[in-house]
């Protein structure tokens, strides 16, 4: 009998790519110094994690409108909203965990009150780093949804990256994007798609299913559907990058059907996508069945990621698993 | 002179924080009676602003973390003639543009929500580095209480300004060593503040708050530049001040005055200050 060697955790910022995989490196960092080439009124900040959300390029081309804050969550967002107060629009990095759990007070009253232009920038949005609980945003979205103002981004890969953040810094009110960082994944340059600020858009048609996903889970609902075509089973996938304002028009015309329908998100199951879909529903009276494939209500385990992935039902082939098991 | 035209600006601040008070018939009278001098100071001597054009842009930012001091900014706009006089009776009514917490959004020359404490001094930061990125020579101050030195962001902050060299920031504390659960030095210990400032990088200032002279003398000793040392002068204030009936009253955060005693407070602060000038 052979045995297989366990999978070691890797580096804090492990990569979700898979092998071989099209990846751009680093497109929100040169997203943000495109944009500011446009926008002399956008400036860069970060809580000493520079390097680690992509904020380093910005800071090479720009390091003049650069401002390193220390690791001081609270004064990286207080002073964010000062800047925007006297007319500039500051990107302010750091992990997600730290923006949505130790700053929350400073993003709500001093950026989200007063709805100004603040775009905060979150790295390793849900389970995107084999650390444990400590880097694990596995609830940033339920955190951040029940406060007014604030839009929520998503985004699946490179090219919504690309495309979102002139988005982002043109909306007058405050942001909050659940960063993809280092060699990312290009996908949707596949499909006929614009990312737009508030709009979900329908990436394939199906006559069986109907995958709603967010954020990474989009690039595993289109291998899962290319998959399930394998089994003779037709997915449509619906990418809803933006949580918050949500687009139900677009998504609840999918919803309602004889189509079987899940939600796909990296999140916790409380109080994200899935949750945003369905209450959307209740809204518009549509009775229907949703099943949610996201992470458990749990504190999660370290490890690799592709093993925390599997375990935990986000790899492409727990989709498969989980939809066949549903038809 | 300049004393002069402070301290008669002050008496009438205080005025106006007891007739809101007896308005309302509660309010933060003992904090408003206290800081009333440095408010003073600010607006009557410091502040560049313009009363028909809050937003001028090139103005002095007054940031008052401290939201439920509110009603003795209030009386400063007043006497900045920023907000009517007029006004100032419907403080903490129903619709009224000065609620008891103060808000940005509701009054004229608020810059920020203060209320939730420890923040004023990170949204200064901002301001300050903002404005100095933009080459503007407006400067920014913070208002902030001793009882706000608990707060970790008010750490955060006086590291990153002294660390980014914003010597257009100057921060002033009322020291009234009064919280909301009782005297400071049993809530958290936060002496010695003028050291903890020096270690942070900050030009230390420690003054009698009520004391108009001592508090020009303090600005003056401020050097203003965009980069620089940023500047604390710390207040040692007594709350009621003015009004021996409220400054003898056991402290409290909410002070509670009844119906009768307003006019009795009035005729104290009058009495004083004619005192004072004879």
């Amino acid at each position: 009998m052979t045995s297989v060697a366990p999978l070691k955790t890797s580096a804090m910022i492990a990569s979700f790519a898979d092998p071989g995989q099209k990846t751009t490196p680093a497109p929100f960092g040169h997203a943000l110094v495109q944009a500011a080439r446009a926008d002399e009124r956008i400036v860069g900040m970060t809580a000493d994690l520079g390097k680690y959300t992509d904020m380093h390029i910005f800071a090479r081309e720009f390091p003049d409108r650069f401002f390193q804050m220390g690791m001081a969550e609270q004064l990286l967002f207080g002073a964010a909203a000062g800047m925007a107060e006297t007319g500039l629009v500051p990107f302010a990095s750091t992990y997600s965990v730290f923006a949505t759990r130790r700053a929350y007070d400073f993003i709500c009253l001093d950026i989200a009150e007063p709805n100004l232009n603040v775009n905060v920038v979150g790295g390793l949005p849900g389970l995107t780093t084999g650390y444990g609980p400590s880097h694990q945003a596995t609830e940033d979205i339920a955190i951040f949804r029940g406060m007014p103002n604030l839009t929520i981004v998503d985004p699946c890969d490179s090219v919504d990256i690309e495309q979102a953040v002139p988005q982002l810094a043109e909306h007058p009110g405050p942001t909050y994007l659940r960063l993809l960082r280092g060699n990312v994944p290009t996908v949707l340059d596949e499909y006929d798609y614009r990312f737009e600020l508030g709009k979900a858009k329908v990436l394939r048609d199906g006559a069986d299913v109907v995958l709603i996903s967010s954020g990474l889970m989009t690039m595993r609902a289109l291998q899962a559907a290319e998959q399930l075509s394998a089994h003779h089973v037709d997915v449509a996938v619906v990418h809803a990058p933006t949580i918050k304002p949500f687009d139900a028009e677009t998504v609840l015309a999918q919803v309602d059907s004889d189509r079987l329908v899940l939600t796909c998100e990296n999140h916790t199951v409380v109080g994200g996508l899935f949750e945003t879909v369905a209450s959307a529903a209740v809204r518009r009276g549509i009775v229907k069945q949703i099943t949610p494939i996201g992470l458990p209500d749990e504190f999660l385990a370290a490890g690799a990621l592709p093993t925390l992935h599997d375990r935990y039902g986000l790899s492409t082939t727990q989709i498969v698993t989980t939809v066949l098991a549903q038809l | 002179m300049r004393a002069e035209k402070v301290r008669e600006a002050a008496y009438r601040m205080r005025h106006h924080a007891l007739n809101m008070g007896e308005a309302q018939g509660q309010g933060y009278v003992g904090q408003a009676l206290g800081a009333a001098d440095m408010l003073a100071a600010v607006y009557a001597d410091q502040l560049r602003y313009r009363a028909d054009d809050p937003h001028w842009a090139e103005r002095d930012r007054f940031l008052l973390s401290t939201g439920h001091y509110a009603i003795g900014l209030y009386a400063a706009l007043a006497e900045a003639g920023i907000v009517d006089v007029a006004e100032l009776d419907s403080y903490g009514s129903d619709g009224s543009r000065l609620p008891m917490s103060g808000m940005a959004s509701y009054t004229p020359g608020m810059e920020i929500s203060g209320g939730s404490l420890g923040h004023g001094l990170t949204v200064a930061v901002g301001m300050a580095l903002g404005l100095r990125h933009q080459g503007s020579s407006a400067r920014v101050i913070n208002f902030l209480s001793d009882g706000e030195l608990d707060e970790g962001s008010t750490w955060e902050a006086a590291m990153g300004a002294s660390h980014h060299g914003l010597g257009n920031l100057i921060a002033m504390v009322d020291i009234n060593a009064l919280q909301a659960d009782g005297p400071t030095v049993g809530v958290l210990r936060t002496e010695p503040v003028a050291d903890k400032w020096t270690a942070c990088g900050w030009h230390a200032q420690r003054v009698d708050g009520n004391n108009v002279d001592a508090l020009l003398n303090a600005f003056d000793n401020v050097r203003s530049e965009p980069v620089g040392v940023p500047s604390v002068i710390l207040c040692d204030t007594r709350v009621g001040r003015g009004v021996p009936l409220l400054e003898n009253r056991e402290k409290a955060h909410f002070m509670r005055i009844d119906a009768d005693e307003w006019q009795i407070c009035r005729e104290q602060l009058t009495a004083g200050h004619e005192g004072a000038l004879v």
